[in-house]
C-alpha cells in the first residue's frame, strides 16, 4: 500500500520504498522542529551552520564522488561565493559615486554567486582537466591556497586579513533575518532540499552516467560518445556552483568574512566528510557530512566544556584550559585513516547503494 | 561507396611501425574479420579508427567523411561503436546503467534537463530505458540489469560489452576478439551473435585471433602480418595461403 502511495510522489521520490519515504519525512519533520523544541539557539546556530557543510560536500561529491576527480582546494569556490556577495552586499566598495557600497538583493545573489564560482570552476577546469589523477590534486591544491591568499593581500579591495565586515543579511517579505540562528536554520533545509533533488535527478540522468562512466573509466566513456573533457567541466562548474550558494549564506549569517574562513582545512573537512559517508552515494555524503559538521560545532566545543568542567573538579589545569576544537583536523585526519584502512567505501556500504539501486528498478517508469 | 575506407594508413611509433600502408574497404551490411598473429597490428587498426591514435600518414573515410584525427568521441557520435580486447566496463554501475552509456550518443538531454529533470528528459529516459531493456533481452542479460557489472562472470561481461556498444545503434561495430578468454560453448555463443548483429542491420569489423573462428562467419577477410596486409580474400582462400599458413605456424614450418 505505502509503496503504491510511493509512486505518485514527484520529483523523482517514486524511486524510493515506502519505507525509505517515511524514514525520510521523519527526519525532516524532526529537524522542522527542532528549533521550536530546542530554544538553545547556539545549537540551532550549530545545526545550521552544518548546512554550509553539507552543500559544499554535495558539490565536492559531484567532483570526487560520481566524476572520480580528485579536487583539494575545493574551499576555493566557497570563499569565491562568499566574497562575490559580500563585495555587492556591504559597504566595502564604497565611493564617491555610491557613498553606501552595493546592496545587492541577497536572494539575488544566491544565484549569481553560483554562476560566478560554476564561472571560476571552468576557467580553473580548463587548463588541467586534462590532468590526471595526482597531477589535477595538485593543481587544485595550489588554486585553494592561492585564492584566499588573494583575498587576503588585495586589500584595496578585500579588506585584507580582517575581511569584510557588515555584511548585508536576508530580508524576506520585510522579514529581517538579523543574527537569530533560527531563519538561517530554515533557509538551509530549504536549499538543501532543493539542492537533494537536483543531485538526485544528475545522478539518474544522461550527465550523471556520463559522470560516473568517467570515473570508472575515462578511455572507455570517450569511446561511448560522451565528450569527456565538457562532462568534467560541468562536473566542476556545478560542484563549484553549490559551494558558491553555500558561500552566500554563510557570508550573511555571519555578516563577516575573513580569508581564513577558507584555507585549507576547509577543503580537507569536506573531503573527509564525503570519504566518511561514502564517496557518490547521497544517503553517505548526507550522513557524512552532518557528522562532520555536528562533531565541529557541537561535539568538540561540547566536549570541551565537559573537559573543563571535570578539570575544575579534579584540579587539573591542562583539562580546564583544554580546547579540544583545536584537535578537530587531527580528528579528520584520524578519520580518513581509519576510513580507508578499514571501510574505503565509507559507512553506507555498497550493499545499501545495490539494494537502492534494485528498488529503483521497481518502479513503474523502468518497467 | 563502402561504408568504411582505409587509404594507405601507417602509423609508427618510434621507430616500430605497427600499421604499415593499409588499404582496405568495409562494405555495408558485411561481416569482415581482421586476423593475424599476436602483435600484427589488428588492435592498432581500430585505436587508428576510433581516434585515438592520428595515422602518421593515410587517411580514413566513413560514410564519406575523413575522420582521422577526429576525438573517439566524435567517431562514435557518427556511428562507429567498439568493444575492447581487455573488457572496459564501468564496473561499478548496473548492467543497464552500462547499457544507457552506451546510449549517450543518441540522448540529447542537455545539462540543465538533466538537473531539473525536465519533460523532455523524462521522456528521454523512459524511451532510452526501455531501449536499453529490450537490447538486454535480446543479448540474454536483462536479469542481471540490476546488477553491478563487476559481478557478472566473464562471459556475460563481454555479452555486455557488446550490448553496451549496440545501444547507440552504430552504422559499424568493432569487436576486438569479442571471444578471447571464454569457453568454447561461449565462443560458439559469440560467433553466433556476431551473424545475429549483422542481421540486425550492423556492419561488423572484427578482430580474431583464431582464425578459424572466424572463417565460417566473415563475409572477407583481411591477414596482417608484423603491420603488414599479407592477404586478403573469402575466407577459403585465405585460408589455404601459404603466406598466412607460415605467418600463423612460423616460417620454418
Ligand atoms: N601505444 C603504443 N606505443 C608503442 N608501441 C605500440 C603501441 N601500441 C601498439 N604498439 C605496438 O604495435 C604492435 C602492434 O600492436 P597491436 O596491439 O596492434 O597488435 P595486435 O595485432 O592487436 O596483437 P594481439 O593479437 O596480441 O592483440 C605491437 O608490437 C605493439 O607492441
Ligand atoms: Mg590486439
Amino acid at each position: 500500500m505505502l509503496n503504491s502511495l510511493v509512486t505518485w510522489l514527484p520529483f523523482g521520490l517514486s524511486r524510493y520504498t515506502g519505507r525509505q519515504v517515511l524514514f525520510g519525512g521523519f527526519i525532516v519533520l524532526a529537524l522542522l522542529l527542532l528549533p521550536i523544541v530546542d530554544s538553545n539557539s547556539s545549537h540551532v546556530s550549530a545545526v545550521a551552520d552544518a548546512g554550509y557543510i553539507l552543500l559544499l560536500a554535495f558539490g565536492l561529491n559531484i567532483i570526487v564522488g560520481y566524476t572520480g576527480l580528485l579536487a583539494l582546494g575545493f574551499a576555493a569556490f566557497f570563499a569565491i561565493g562568499a566574497y562575490t556577495y559580500a563585495f555587492v552586499a556591504s559597504p566595502q566598495l564604497a565611493s564617491p559615486a555610491h557613498p553606501d557600497g552595493y546592496h545587492v538583493s541577497f536572494w539575488l545573489m544566491l544565484l549569481v554567486s553560483a554562476a560566478v564560482a560554476a564561472a571560476f570552476g571552468v576557467i580553473l577546469g580548463a587548463p588541467t582537466l586534462r590532468l590526471r589523477g595526482d597531477y589535477l590534486a595538485i593543481v587544485t591544491l595550489g588554486f585553494g591556497e592561492i585564492v584566499p591568499q588573494l583575498f587576503q593581500n588585495l586589500d584595496k579591495w578585500t579588506g585584507g586579513p580582517d575581511g569584510i565586515a557588515a555584511v548585508d543579511q536576508p530580508v524576506l517579505f520585510n522579514y529581517h533575518f538579523g543574527f537569530n540562528p533560527t531563519p538561517y536554520y530554515y533557509l538551509y533545509m530549504a536549499v538543501i532540499c532543493i539542492c537533494l533533488v537536483l543531485l538526485a535527478n544528475l545522478r539518474n540522468s544522461r550527465l550523471g552516467r556520463a559522470w560516473m562512466a568517467i570515473r570508472e573509466d575515462e578511455l572507455a566513456a570517450e569511446h561511448m560518445g560522451i565528450n569527456t573533457m565538457t562532462a568534467k567541466l560541468l562536473a566542476f562548474s556545478m560542484g563549484a556552483a553549490f559551494a558558491g550558494v553555500a558561500g552566500v549564506i554563510y557570508a550573511a549569517k555571519l555578516s563577516t568574512i575573513s580569508p581564513s574562513g577558507f584555507d585549507f582545512n576547509m577543503s580537507i573537512m569536506i573531503l573527509a566528510a564525503i570519504v566518511l559517508g561514502g564517496m557518490g552515494n547521497l544517503s553517505g555524503v548526507l550522513l557524512g557530512g552532518s557528522i562532520v559538521a555536528m562533531l565541529n560545532f557541537l561535539i568538540l566545543p561540547q566536549a570541551s566544556n565537559w573537559a573543563h568542567a571535570i578539570g575544575a573538579s579534579v584540579h587539573s589545569t591542562f583539562l580546564m584550559n583544554v580546547d579540544l576544537t583545536q584537535y578537530r583536523f587531527m580528528l579528520y585526519g584520524i578519520i580518513l585513516v581509519l576510513v580507508m584502512l578499514f571501510r574505503p567505501e565509507g559507512l553506507i556500504p555498497s550493499a545499501t547503494v545495490r539494494a537502492e539501486l534494485r528498488e529503483s528498478m521497481k518502479s513503474p517508469e523502468v518497467a | 561507396m563502402a561504408l568504411l575506407s582505409l587509404q594507405g594508413v601507417t602509423k609508427s611509433f618510434g621507430g616500430l611501425t605497427a600499421v604499415k600502408n593499409l588499404t582496405f574497404d568495409v562494405e555495408a551490411g558485411a561481416i569482415i574479420s581482421l586476423i593475424g598473429p599476436n602483435g600484427a597490428g589488428k588492435s592498432t587498426v581500430f585505436n587508428l579508427i576510433t581516434g585515438i591514435y592520428m595515422p602518421s600518414s593515410g587517411s580514413i573515410v566513413f560514410d564519406e567523411h575523413a575522420i582521422e584525427g577526429l576525438k573517439p568521441h566524435s567517431v562514435a557520435a557518427r556511428g562507429i561503436l567498439r568493444t575492447f580486447q581487455n573488457i572496459r566496463l564501468f564496473s561499478h554501475m548496473t548492467v543497464l546503467e552500462n547499457v544507457l552509456v552506451g546510449r549517450h550518443a543518441r540522448m540529447r538531454s542537455a545539462a540543465w534537463d538533466c538537473a531539473f529533470r525536465t519533460p523532455f528528459a523524462q521522456k528521454e529516459e523512459r524511451s532510452s530505458d526501455a531501449a536499453a531493456m529490450e537490447l538486454l533481452e535480446w543479448i540474454g542479460l536483462s536479469r542481471f540489469a540490476t546488477e553491478w557489472a563487476r559481478n557478472l562472470p566473464y562471459g556475460m561481461q563481454r555479452r555486455l560489452e557488446i550490448a553496451r556498444a549496440l545501444a547507440s545503434e552504430p552504422k559499424l561495430l568493432l569487436l576486438d576478439e569479442p571471444a578471447a578468454g571464454t569457453n568454447p560453448a561461449e565462443k560458439i555463443g559469440l560467433m553466433k551473435l556476431v551473424q545475429s548483429i549483422r542481421d540486425r542491420g550492423v556492419t561488423v569489423l572484427l578482430i580474431e585471433h583464431d582464425m578459424k573462428l572466424v572463417m565460417g562467419i566473415s563475409d572477407y577477410v583481411h591477414v596482417l602480418d608484423y603491420g603488414e596486409e599479407i592477404a586478403h580474400g573469402k575466407p577459403d582462400a585465405v585460408r589455404h595461403d601459404q603466406r598466412v599458413i607460415e605467418a600463423y605456424l612460423g616460417k620454418g614450418a
